[in-house]
C-alpha cells in the first residue's frame, strides 16, 4: 500500500468524509483568495505562475524508492511558502492539483478536497510556520536559509502524509483493522525519504534565488537582508 | 514558443464533443464523477452503465479507444493499492486459488479500481477534447476566482518556458563535455535546478511584462470571453451524460 502517491483517487475514501474535507478546502481557499488580493502585485504574479509550473513539473517526477515498491512525488509546499508566501502559495498548489485532476486524471475530482487539504493547506501552512519561526532563530546567513528550507520541506511533507492517514482512518472504504498504525508508519517512512529529496531541491532553489534576487523571496521581505561575504570589498571589485 | 495552446493530451479532431463550450464539458465531467463516486460498490451493473456512457462519448468525440486505454495507465500506482487490499482487509475471509482473501478487502479493491478507472477515463475525455486555453476560459466562465485562473494561465504558459530552459541547459552541459545517462543525469540536474528556476523566472518575467504592455489586466481578452459561450442548447446536450449517470446512481442506491 506504500505505492499510494499523495494524490488520492476516486473511491479510496468514502463520500461523506470527502465532502466534509471538500467544504473545508473550499472555505480555506476562499480565505486564501481574499488574503492574497493584496499580495499579488507585478512581481508576485509571474513568480506565482512559475512556482505553480515548477511544482507541476516536479510532481510529474515519481520517486521510486526501495526497488520500485514505494513511490511518491515531491509536493512543493515549502517552495511555494518561501517564495510566494502562505496565501498565494496555497493557491498555487491548489491550482496544480485542480488542473491535474481535471486533465490528467491524477487524483480523483471527487477527492479534490482531500488532496487540497493535505498538500495545499497542511503542507503549505506547516512549511510557512516553520519558515517564519526558523528564520528568526537561525543566523541570517545563506546556510541558515538553506537549513530553514530543508527542515520546512521535510516536516511539511511528513505532516501532509499523516493528513492522508487521518482521512483514511475517518473514512477509508476498506477496514484495514489495526493496521492503521502500520499505514501511518509506512507513509511516514516513505515520505521521510521524499521529504529529504524535496528538501534538497527546495534548499538549492531558494538559496540560488535569494543570492541573486533576494527581492523575489517572500519570506525575506520583512526581514533584514541576508549577510553574505560579498558585502565586503574584495580584490578586483565585486563580481 | 508560440505553440502553447494545446497540450500533450489534446487530440486534434473535429467532433460534436470538441465543439461544445468548455464550461459545459467541465461541469458534465464533475457531475459524472460525483455520480460514480456516490454509487454503492455492490451495484456492479451500474459501473457497466457508466463505462457504456463513457464509451459512447469516446465514440462521438473520435479520440480513439487505443489512445484512451494506453493513457489510462496513469492510474497504475493506485491499482497496485487496490490489489493489496484483499490481503490486508479484516473480517470474513474467502479462499480462492489457495489464497486467503478478505471479502471486505476484495470489495474495497474493486471499489478503487472501478471508480478510479472511470474517473481517469472521464478526465481523459475532457483533456482530449479541450485545449488548455479553452479549459481556463471555461473555468473563468464558471466563476472560478480570477486569481486562480490567473495563476493557472501563467502556470501553463511557464511550463513551456521551464521545459525550454531545461532543454537549453542540457544542450549546454552536453556541449561542454557532460555525458548525461540515466542516474548520473540526476546530479547535474540537481546542481542546476536553482539556476534553471532563476533563468525561467527571468524569461517568464519578460513574458509577463510583454503581456502587461499589450494591455493584460489579469484576465484573458474580452473577445475570448464573449464569443462561443454556452447557450441553453449546449447545456441541454451536455447534460444528457451526467443526467443518465445520476439516474443510474439513484437507481443503484434505491435498489442496492
Amino acid at each position: 500500500m506504500e505505492n499510494l502517491a499523495m494524490h488520492i483517487s476516486n473511491g479510496i475514501v468514502n463520500g461523506p468524509v470527502a465532502a466534509a474535507f471538500g467544504a473545508l478546502a473550499l472555505v480555506a481557499l476562499a480565505l486564501c483568495v481574499f488574503r492574497s488580493r493584496q499580495d499579488l502585485d507585478d512581481r508576485l504574479a509571474p513568480m506565482a505562475g512559475l512556482v505553480a509550473a515548477f511544482i507541476f513539473a516536479v510532481q510529474m517526477l515519481n520517486f521510486p524508492i526501495f526497488t520500485g515498491a514505494v513511490s511518491g512525488h515531491l509536493l512543493g509546499g515549502a517552495l511555494a511558502a518561501v517564495l510566494v508566501g502562505p496565501w498565494v502559495g496555497a493557491l498555487c498548489v491548489a491550482v496544480v492539483l485542480i488542473v491535474q485532476s481535471l486533465i490528467f486524471g491524477d487524483g480523483g475530482v471527487a477527492m479534490l478536497g482531500l488532496n487540497i487539504t493535505n498538500m495545499a493547506l497542511i503542507g503549505v501552512a506547516v512549511a510557512y510556520l516553520l519558515v517564519a519561526l526558523l528564520l528568526r532563530i537561525l543566523p541570517r546567513t545563506v546556510s541558515g536559509l538553506a537549513v530553514t528550507a530543508f527542515v520546512a520541506s521535510v516536516l511539511s511533507v511528513l505532516v501532509a502524509s499523516q493528513g492522508f492517514v487521518l482521512q483514511y482512518w475517518l473514512g477509508g472504504t476498506t477496514d484495514v483493522g489495526n493496521s492503521i498504525g502500520g499505514l501511518a508508519g509506512t507513509m511516514a517512512a516513505a515520505h521521510l525519504l521524499i521529504g529529504v529529496g524535496e528538501g534538497l531541491i527546495t534548499a538549492t532553489t531558494v538559496v540560488t534565488v535569494a543570492k541573486v534576487r533576494p527581492d523575489l523571496v517572500y519570506a525575506l521581505r520583512s526581514l533584514r537582508p541576508l549577510s553574505t561575504a560579498r558585502e565586503f570589498p574584495v580584490p578586483g571589485g565585486a563580481r | 514558443m508560440g505553440a502553447g495552446h494545446a497540450h500533450v493530451l489534446y487530440r486534434e479532431r473535429t467532433s460534436a464533443v470538441h465543439r461544445l463550450p468548455p464550461e459545459v464539458k467541465i461541469a458534465a465531467m464533475v457531475v459524472f464523477t460525483l455520480a460514480v463516486v456516490a454509487t454503492p460498490r455492490e451495484a456492479f451493473w451500474a459501473f457497466g452503465g457508466y463505462l457504456g456512457l463513457l464509451l459512447l462519448v469516446a465514440a462521438v468525440s473520435r479520440v480513439g479507444l487505443g489512445w484512451l486505454a494506453s493513457r489510462s495507465l496513469i492510474e497504475l500506482p493506485f491499482v497496485v493499492f487496490a490489489f493489496a487490499l484483499p490481503f490486508l482487509g479484516t473480517g470474513e475471509q474467502v479462499t480462492w486459488l489457495g489464497l486467503e482473501l478478505s471479502v471486505d478487502g476484495l470489495y474495497g479493491g474493486w471499489n478503487i479500481l472501478a471508480k478510479g478507472t472511470l474517473g481517469v477515463l472521464a478526465s481523459l475525455l475532457l483533456a482530449g477534447t479541450t485545449t488548455m486555453r479553452d479549459l481556463i476560459l471555461g473555468l473563468d466562465r464558471l466563476h472560478c476566482p480570477q486569481i486562480l485562473t490567473q495563476i493557472a494561465t501563467f502556470m501553463l504558459r511557464y511550463l513551456d518556458v521551464l521545459v525550454g530552459e531545461a532543454r537549453r541547459m542540457r544542450v549546454a552541459r552536453i556541449s561542454r563535455g557532460d555525458d548525461p545517462r540515466f542516474l548520473w543525469q540526476l546530479r547535474g540536474f540537481a546542481a542546476g535546478v536553482g539556476a534553471l528556476f532563476l533563468r525561467a523566472f527571468e524569461r517568464g518575467e519578460r513574458v509577463y511584462l510583454a503581456m502587461v504592455s499589450r494591455g493584460y489586466q489579469g484576465r484573458m481578452p474580452g473577445v475570448w470571453l464573449a464569443t462561443g459561450a454556452a447557450t441553453t442548447r449546449h447545456w441541454l446536450v451536455a447534460a444528457t451524460v451526467p443526467l443518465a449517470a445520476t439516474g443510474i446512481a439513484a437507481a443503484a442506491v434505491v435498489l442496492g
